[in-house]
């Protein structure tokens, strides 16, 4: 899901970093002294859980989880999911660097929506809380192939077999996801409910 | 620290890793070197000038101290990442047909020239990356970028991820080998991804615990909302020199794609 240097316009790649920057902002504001170990853990949890491989079908795909980001840290998913990207670009080689504001917003933005938006009804627990949290995982990566698509599509119409087959391609992803965003908000939820009020205003 | 994030080998003594004359510079200007040569090899669009490029970040690699075989494997990883898109650009761009396959499929001369121009950038700047900022100690990355003005926030967010992702990542072998103790074997089926759903909310649990315990423990030793930056960084003659050089160079590189645009 990493866009490379070079591939897309000028135009998409300073949009993208303006976009990143300000959703950094608005995450690091939310973010207090207080609340930075907890975030430097849980995005410390996120990195880590984005090297799991799970197998599906013949191969195999590395999480996302960007889904599950946004539920617990909300607009804070915007740095901690920046940093991630920032050494995987550093230290494993993926990605890029002028793009690295597009790969975060990519990733970020849907992480932030789903947060908001399915947010308070898995906070409010329950049977469906799961269900929601299946929901906002598949949510997450469909908005994020559709922010890749959208951004190869904006550089030029010779991109767009490209795009299409990205979207494709992570339908089987979405099932995955789902699956497992549902099963960790269950079984957080039974053991730790804080989790989803980690980054919350009035505590 | 962090062995999940260093490429060199470990190296006692050494407060950055291997061995490499690129050791020596002070991190400060190896980011904005890596930056620059990004942004400026980004803006190239000649082959020949991209390919000079990416042999200059080639060229670095021995001066870094990196394992050239597992450094270029990474990238060659990268590129299988990329692979479909280089694959398909040349079939969709329009243009004069260079190649025409059995089944009627035509490859077009600027579909071809815009792949190469892609992994050309893509491998060069990753490359540079690698070999120029990759090669510093994690911690050592963190107080660079808090020196050229990141928000503290963000630098303080970044030494506190790479601080515990070794630890979470030992924590999340210990717990896959006791899953295997208890005979779960990983395969494509819903019970495989229920199972591994709730080792990740396991994991997110027990580091929200964690930092709990981080955050007591600093209170304890008088945290007050400001985390000291201790760091010895010094721009000498050395990296002045280094920074010359490299702004050289990269001038070459813009002077050599102006003289072939204009000669196109």
């Amino acid at each position: 899901m990493h866009i490379v240097d070079g591939a897309l316009a000028n135009p998409v790649v300073i949009g993208g970093a303006v976009a990143a920057a300000g959703g950094i902002a608005l995450g690091l504001r939310a973010m207090t002294m207080e609340r930075i170990p907890a975030a430097g853990v849980l995005s410390a949890a996120f990195f880590v859980a984005s090297l799991v491989h799970v197998p599906i079908g013949p191969s195999s795909v590395h999480l996302i989880l960007n889904g599950m980001a946004g539920l617990v840290l909300g607009w804070a998913a915007f740095p901690a999911l920046f940093v991630g990207l920032l050494l995987q670009a550093v230290f494993f080689g993926f990605g890029g660097v002028t793009v690295l504001g597009v790969n975060t917003f990519n990733i970020a933005m849907p992480a932030v929506i789903v947060g908001l938006v399915l947010g308070p009804l898995i906070r409010r627990g329950g049977a469906h809380a799961a269900i929601w949290g299946g929901v906002g995982g598949a949510l997450a990566i469909a908005l994020t192939t559709l922010c890749v698509a959208i951004c190869l599509a904006l550089s030029g119409d010779q991109f767009l077999a490209a795009a299409k087959l990205v979207f494709l391609a992570h339908i089987p992803v979405m099932a995955v996801e789902a699956v497992l965003t549902a099963a960790a908000v269950s079984l957080a939820l039974r053991v730790k409910p804080e989790l989803f009020h980690v980054m919350e205003t009035t505590r | 620290m962090a062995h999940l994030l260093s490429l060199a080998p470990p190296h006692p003594g050494g407060a950055t890793g291997g061995p490499g004359p690129i050791h020596g510079l002070d991190p400060r200007g190896r980011v904005l070197a890596a930056a620059a040569f990004a942004v400026v090899v980004t803006g190239l669009s000649s082959l020949p000038v991209l390919a000079l490029a990416a042999v200059a970040a080639l060229a670095m690699l021995p001066l870094s101290g990196l394992p050239p075989g597992p450094t270029l494997r990474r990238m060659v990883m990268m590129d299988g990442f990329i692979l479909v898109m280089l694959v398909l650009l040349p079939f969709t761009t329009p243009g004069t047909p260079a190649l025409i396959l059995p089944g009627g499929l035509v490859a077009t001369r600027e579909g071809l020239r815009l792949a190469a121009e892609i992994a050309l950038t893509a491998n060069a700047v990753i490359l540079m990356l690698m070999v120029l900022v990759g090669t510093l100690d994690p911690v050592r990355l963190g107080h660079a970028l808090a020196r050229l003005r990141l928000p503290l926030r963000l630098v303080h967010l970044l030494l506190f991820t790479v601080r515990y992702i070794e630890v979470l990542r030992a924590e999340y072998d210990r717990t896959r080998q006791a899953m295997r103790a208890r005979a779960f074997r990983p395969g494509s089926n819903r019970h495989t991804w229920v199972s591994l759903g709730q080792l990740v909310g396991m994991m997110l649990v027990r580091a929200l615990e964690r930092s709990e315990r981080i955050l007591q423990a600093m209170k304890c030793r008088g945290f007050t909302g400001q985390i000291p930056l201790l760091d010895d960084l010094s721009f000498g003659a050395g990296d002045r020199l280094f920074g010359v050089l490299f702004a050289l160079a990269l001038g070459c590189l813009i002077a050599m794609e102006v003289a072939l645009v204009r000669a196109a």
